[in-house]
């Protein structure tokens, strides 16, 4: 073996790596990151989330800031949801759209004062979506900083979140909306505490300096231990976010799929003015999407993974983007993409499961909508 | 790292099944390293049925986890005696006790000399090792 072949590209490490092995993580690869996949099981870490609550770490998500008198409207000319309604202190969700309205990201966007928001991406997307930032500044005046190396960001997910992370704050977090946020100390750490998630439960995001993460995610853990908080991993995060509908960069968004196809209209707004895609987007929905996402429900048994054909009435109507067991539903699901006119709840269809025809039906999503 | 046991009176193949042999009988199921690896087992699939038969290295059945999907492979080739229906509901006996109450089937063997391409506990270790 020569020393080319041994040296493999080594993967990126948030600050908290060590404490991963600590705490006896399985550790894999995910978008060129070394993340904790689970700690105990999927299983057990999936049902803490549903029942008390989660702690993930996301730190190697990115997060730019776009700060200047050209914020707003840079901003607005870069995604298709409306940024103008944001309050300071509010988020929102939205896309990064090529001129074709294929999808380059999907993103939080938080207004942090008068002209000074942060937009937060998907790890994998970091380099990529900075530099058609970069390239689409132009003559807006705007300062756009990369601060994700330096931004450290944990998920406080589950029923008990509140409870868990108010004694280590004076901010009274029953004051936070949902998709809304804070400023100020948690654990004597300055964060932003964002009304935010991806799997469905209640929680919090909170993001700090880098420097300050290790200690507020032990003593988060330590906090949260009575009230049953387990640390969690990216495949619970997996589980539940599919529950929950949400979706995946990757999976059911990338550059080939707009997000009219993704169920995602609800965040474009054709009538705010000019942005990117907005033409490309206009026309699609006049005429109707060609494919839609769609909820796959196993009937037989069977477990469905993203890949896998779907078909009906003898030839294959669509693919599935993603797929696993409902951990809290006890029924197999999965997401993907089915041709317009199939795309309706209750329809049958069959997966085709290793060679084997296996049958499903298409329901609407979400899988799972936590008790307010 | 959760520490992991394989019976010294088992025999293990390199696709990470055991074998219990009683007379010309063989128990297969698969090793708690191969449970641990797996994570929650959610699904099993045997291909075979009692009364048929399987072949020594041939496919026999799929065992899915949350996370991910991986064939079963016989170690053995025979007649199937017994196949363990409780799997098919409560999957996770395999996860739970691989090698009691997570049996898969029992063969009666046609070659039993097959038992000696198969690895005793310490060969199997030594080999988990080095993978």
């Amino acid at each position: 073996m020569t020393a080319e072949e041994n040296a493999a590209p080594s993967l990126k490490r948030t600050p908290l790596y060590d404490e991963h092995r600590a705490l006896d993580a399985r550790l894999v690869e995910f978008s060129g990151w070394e993340m904790p996949v689970q700690y105990s099981s999927i299983l057990e870490e999936h049902r803490a989330v549903r029942t008390r609550a989660g702690l993930f770490d996301v730190s190697h998500m990115g997060e730019f800031w776009v700060e200047g008198p050209d914020a707003l409207v840079y901003l607005q000319y870069l995604v298709p949801n409306d940024v103008s309604k944001l309050a300071i202190h509010q988020a929102l969700y939205t896309q990064l759209c090529l001129p074709d309205a294929g999808t380059i990201d999907d993103l939080l966007i938080y207004r942090l004062d008068e002209n000074r928001y942060m937009m937060v991406v998907n790890a994998g997307n970091i380099d990529k979506d900075f530099a058609w930032a970069e390239q689409q500044a132009g003559n807006f005046d705007i300062r756009l900083t990369n601060r994700s190396d330096e931004t450290g960001l944990l998920a406080l997910q589950g029923p008990e979140a509140q409870n868990i992370l108010q004694p280590l704050t004076e901010v009274d977090l029953s004051n936070i909306r949902y998709y809304h946020f804070d400023m100020g100390k948690v654990d004597g750490i300055e964060c932003i505490i964002s009304r935010t998630g991806y799997t469905g439960e209640d929680g919090f995001e909170l993001y700090c300096s880098s420097a300050d993460v290790v200690k507020l995610w032990r003593d988060l853990l330590a906090a949260g231990k009575e009230r049953g908080l387990l640390p969690a991993g990216l495949g619970a995060r997996d589980t539940l976010r599919l529950e929950a509908g949400y979706c995946l960069y990757g999976h059911e968004l990338d550059e080939a799929t707009n997000p009219l196809e993704a169920s995602l209209g609800w965040t474009i707004k054709l009538n705010k003015g000019e942005f990117i895609g907005h033409d490309a987007l206009a026309k699609i929905k006049e005429q109707g999407v060609k494919r839609k996402l769609i909820g796959i429900e196993m009937v037989e048994r069977g477990v469905c993974r993203g890949g896998y054909a779907i078909y009906a009435d003898g030839r294959q109507i669509g693919a599935l983007t993603s797929g696993a067991p409902g951990l809290t539903l006890n029924k197999n699901i999965g997401m993907g993409y089915v041709e317009a006119s199939y795309a309706v709840p209750g329809t049958p269809v069959s997966i085709d499961i290793r060679g084997k025809q296996t049958g499903a039906q298409i329901v609407a999503l979400p899988f799972y909508k936590r008790k307010k | 790292m959760a520490k992991l046991n394989h019976p010294a009176n088992l025999k293990y193949s390199k696709t990470d099944e055991w074998v219990r042999v009683n007379g010309d009988e063989a128990t297969i199921g698969i090793s708690d390293y191969a449970q641990d690896q797996l994570g929650d087992i959610v699904y099993i699939e045997l291909l075979r049925d009692s009364g048929e038969s399987v072949s020594a290295e041939a496919k026999f059945g799929d065992i899915e986890s949350v996370k991910a999907t991986s064939e079963l492979v016989s170690p053995v080739s025979g007649t199937i005696v017994k196949v363990n229906e409780n799997l098919k509901d409560t999957p996770e006996l395999i996860n739970d006790s691989p090698y009691e109450q997570g049996w898969m089937f029992v063969v009666k063997m046609s070659d039993s000399s097959e038992l000696d391409h198969l690895m005793s506990a310490d060969d199997y270790l030594a080999y988990l090792e080095g993978r």
